[in-house]
């Protein structure tokens, strides 16, 4: 049996791979899929620990994290249509209307 | 027949039953509603928040006191129907049903006044629900998402308006980043524990800290990434930056729903799960508090010197309120965090609700057919136009500077009185330094509407529904700050203090 | 254990040597006459018309935000189809409870006209 530890180091990185990317992309679409990275490694860690401690409710936990992953990531595209079409860009240094 | 749900859990979870139901009805009819009878699904919603209150009255409220029980567990555990839920409960509905009341006449001069902004606010609102009542991290979990998913597109809900979608991209991006942090913390939460619960979280942790100088690496990364995520939503330094971006850009009603409702569940969450699920760190989460507030507090009221737009300003004053009651869970001390800080912390989300609500509102009344009307210049001269609201949004003002007569004072009173009991002396003078500070640019507003001269010189024209969330708001700030006695009754009651606190005698 | 990976180091090994052989040798055998239309990725289908990396239109966002909700959302009936007989009438109303609420979403698509391809 692979030990718990591995399934933790692997949905560090992962969740890791997502912060990075989100930090430092500067297409929309891709910190999207950064988030959704990310989101991958919380639900990598919690079927891990589910495994660990034979406790259902880490993986219902993930359901729901699937689910809120996908809706997000529809509001999501539905309101990068709507920036697209108001201004004809995907780049975050380019939508920077509002500033401090 | 396998029953896993008993119909208690259902009777108790009725008034989120029904708003959903409520919302679900106004998107459907909605769909065969013509353009100019939009304020239909508005008088909808608003019953709908109105039934859901009385529900919560009837069915949780009256036999929770009727049977003398502190609070009830539905759905497994997984929903903790205390008085705390139902104080947070109450303060939702009102600031939903101002915001419905703001909405109305703001979005047929945007044109687009759709019947889904109304059930968004209502899908919001259960989630805040599910925030307030959970007990169980899932469910917390879920009702945030629901809560912010339908706040992303509320903020972005002007399609056609650069600024709006702008706001709720960032807000998007910068929200489910937050989450993902949040369910990290919540990960390894559950990997300590093995548990969802959060009371099982606490007394697991407790177990776990007992007899140890120093907590679990493990648990302190948890609490840390968990933290980032709760400060993320409440929108404390140096977390904010969203928050000013998309109270800019959102609709102004809207920016008044975000600013008190979205924040009063960030902080339900954020009180339960600091509170209630990982009690046992305190010592751990304390020092981050009071740096997180002083930054909260500076960072805010410098950056709200500077801003000539109303609804940016008052984002970073709301940045600047959130630093005060953090300092609230630092007062709390170690051995009942219960005590007058987590009280000052409530009555403060009470009167903010009204405030905020109000100053917003007289913001969104002077958007007009060819006026944006949120910038400094805007409402400059307000006192020709539309004396009585100048006069309302000068109440409104002093009492989110702290103005003693008006409800405002009381929520910063409580704070820097629980302060002051634990013996937090040099945080308590910083926070009263920058409770004056905060005078000038609130001031900064009324100088505007009383000395300068109105660009615009027609009077400004006010709904019905704008002109009762008005009075509705100002009635409460007053009241509040006159006669606190039953909403300091009410916090006691939330919190389940019996006594009345010396506070509050003193009060009388 | 190391020694478990022999095999696998051995095929991979083998696929290493083959892989190269086989297609050289076919190279080396087969007739090779190409011409234009020979050469397009649909030999007999729509002629492509732009690069692969172009730009798509707008709808088939929507198409796959429509494809990422619903899509999604049936995960929720798979742990109740595993359990079905276990949670009986109960798991029922509750999962019809689940689906009326996506169907409303449904309707309110249909009617929005966000299924038309226009």
């Amino acid at each position: 049996m692979v030990p718990l530890s591995y399934y933790l180091v692997l949905s560090g990185i992962l969740f890791a791979c997502g912060v990075l990317g989100f930090l430092i992309k500067r297409n929309i679409i891709t910190i999207f899929m950064s988030i959704e990275l990310m989101l991958n490694g919380v639900n990598l860690s919690f079927v891990a620990f589910a495994a660990q401690w034979h406790a259902l409710s880490g993986q219902v936990f993930v359901f729901f994290v699937m689910v809120v992953a996908a809706a997000e990531s529809a509001v999501g595209l539905a309101i990068i249509i709507a920036v697209y079409r108001t201004r004809q860009t995907l780049n975050v240094d380019q939508i920077n209307l509002l500033k401090l | 027949m396998a029953q896993y749900f008993t119909l208690s859990d259902y009777s108790m979870s009725l008034p989120i039953i029904l708003l959903t139901l409520f919302a679900l009805d106004i998107l459907l009819i909605d769909l065969w509603i013509p353009i100019d009878r939009k304020w239909f699904n508005a008088v909808t919603a608003f019953v709908g928040v109105l039934v859901s209150a009385a529900a919560v009255y009837l069915r949780i409220q009256r036999p929770l006191d009727a049977a003398g029980l502190p609070a009830q567990t539905a759905f497994m555990n997984a929903m903790l129907l205390d008085h705390f839920a139902i104080y947070f409960w109450y303060l939702f509905l009102a600031g939903a049903a101002i915001a419905i009341l703001m909405s109305v006449r703001y979005l047929e001069i945007e044109h687009e006044h759709h019947g889904e902004f109304y059930a968004l606010i209502l899908f919001s609102v259960v989630g805040m629900m599910c925030m307030a009542a959970g007990i169980d991290i899932v469910l917390i979990f879920i009702g945030l998402e629901l809560m912010a998913i339908s706040t992303y597109v509320l903020v972005g809900f002007l399609r056609t308006d650069r600024r709006s979608n702008e706001a709720a991209l960032k807000y998007l991006l910068l929200g489910a980043f937050s989450s993902g942090i949040f369910a990290y913390g919540l990960s390894l939460f559950y990997g300590l524990t093995g548990s969802t619960n959060l009371v099982v979280i606490q007394n697991r942790l407790a177990r776990e800290m007992a007899g140890q100088a120093h907590a679990n690496p493990i648990a302190v990364i948890a609490l840390l990434t968990t933290a980032t995520g709760l400060f993320f939503k409440i929108a404390a330094v140096p977390f904010h930056q969203w928050a000013p971006d998309a109270y800019e850009g959102a609709p102004t009603s809207m920016t008044g729903f975000m600013s008190v409702a979205v924040k009063a569940a960030a902080w339900a969450m954020l009180l339960r799960i600091l509170i209630w699920g990982l009690a046992p760190l305190r010592p751990v989460y304390v020092p981050l508090l009071v740096f997180v507030s002083i930054a909260t507090m500076t960072g805010a009221n410098l950056a709200a010197l500077t801003q000539n737009n109303l609804k940016r300003l008052l984002a970073y004053s709301s940045i600047a309120h959130v630093g005060y009651m953090l300092l609230g869970l630092v007062a709390g001390d170690a051995h009942s965090p219960m005590a007058d800080g987590i009280k000052g912390i409530l009555i403060y989300l009470l009167v903010y609700t009204f405030m905020n609500l109000g100053a917003f509102a007289v913001i969104t009344s002077l958007r007009q057919r060819e006026v944006i009307g949120d910038e400094l210049d805007d409402i400059a001269g307000l006192y020709s136009r539309a004396p009585t609201e100048a006069v309302l949004m000068l109440i409104f003002l002093l009492s989110l500077a702290g103005i003693p007569p008006l409800a405002g004072f009381y929520g910063k009173y409580f704070i820097f009185l629980s302060l002051i009991e634990s013996k937090h002396y040099v945080l308590a003078s910083l926070a009263v330094l920058y409770a004056v500070f905060g005078l000038y640019y609130y001031m900064k507003i009324a100088n505007a509407m009383f000395m300068r001269e109105a660009l615009d010189k027609t009077r400004l024209p006010i709904s019905l529904g704008m002109r009762t969330a008005l009075w509705i708001s100002a009635f409460a700030t007053l009241v509040i700050g006159i006669y606190p006695e039953p909403f300091i009754r009410a916090v006691n009651w939330s919190l389940g203090i019996a006594q009345v606190g010396p506070v509050a005698s003193l009060v009388r | 254990m190391p020694q478990n990976y022999v095999p696998i180091f051995i095929f991979v090994a083998l696929i290493g040597v083959l892989i190269p052989v086989t297609l050289l040798a076919a190279k080396l055998v087969r007739p090779d006459n190409p011409n234009k239309t020979k050469l397009m990725p649909y030999e007999c289908g729509i002629d492509p018309v732009d690069h692969a990396r172009g730009r798509y239109t707008v709808r088939f966002y929507i198409v796959a935000i429509l494809f990422v909700v619903f899509d999604v959302e049936t995960i929720f009936l798979f742990p109740w189809a595993v359990k079905f007989k276990a949670l009986g009438v109960f798991g029922l109303i509750e999962i019809l409870i689940f689906l009326v609420i996506l169907i409303v979403g449904y309707i309110w698509i249909w009617k929005k006209g966000a299924l038309e391809w226009v």
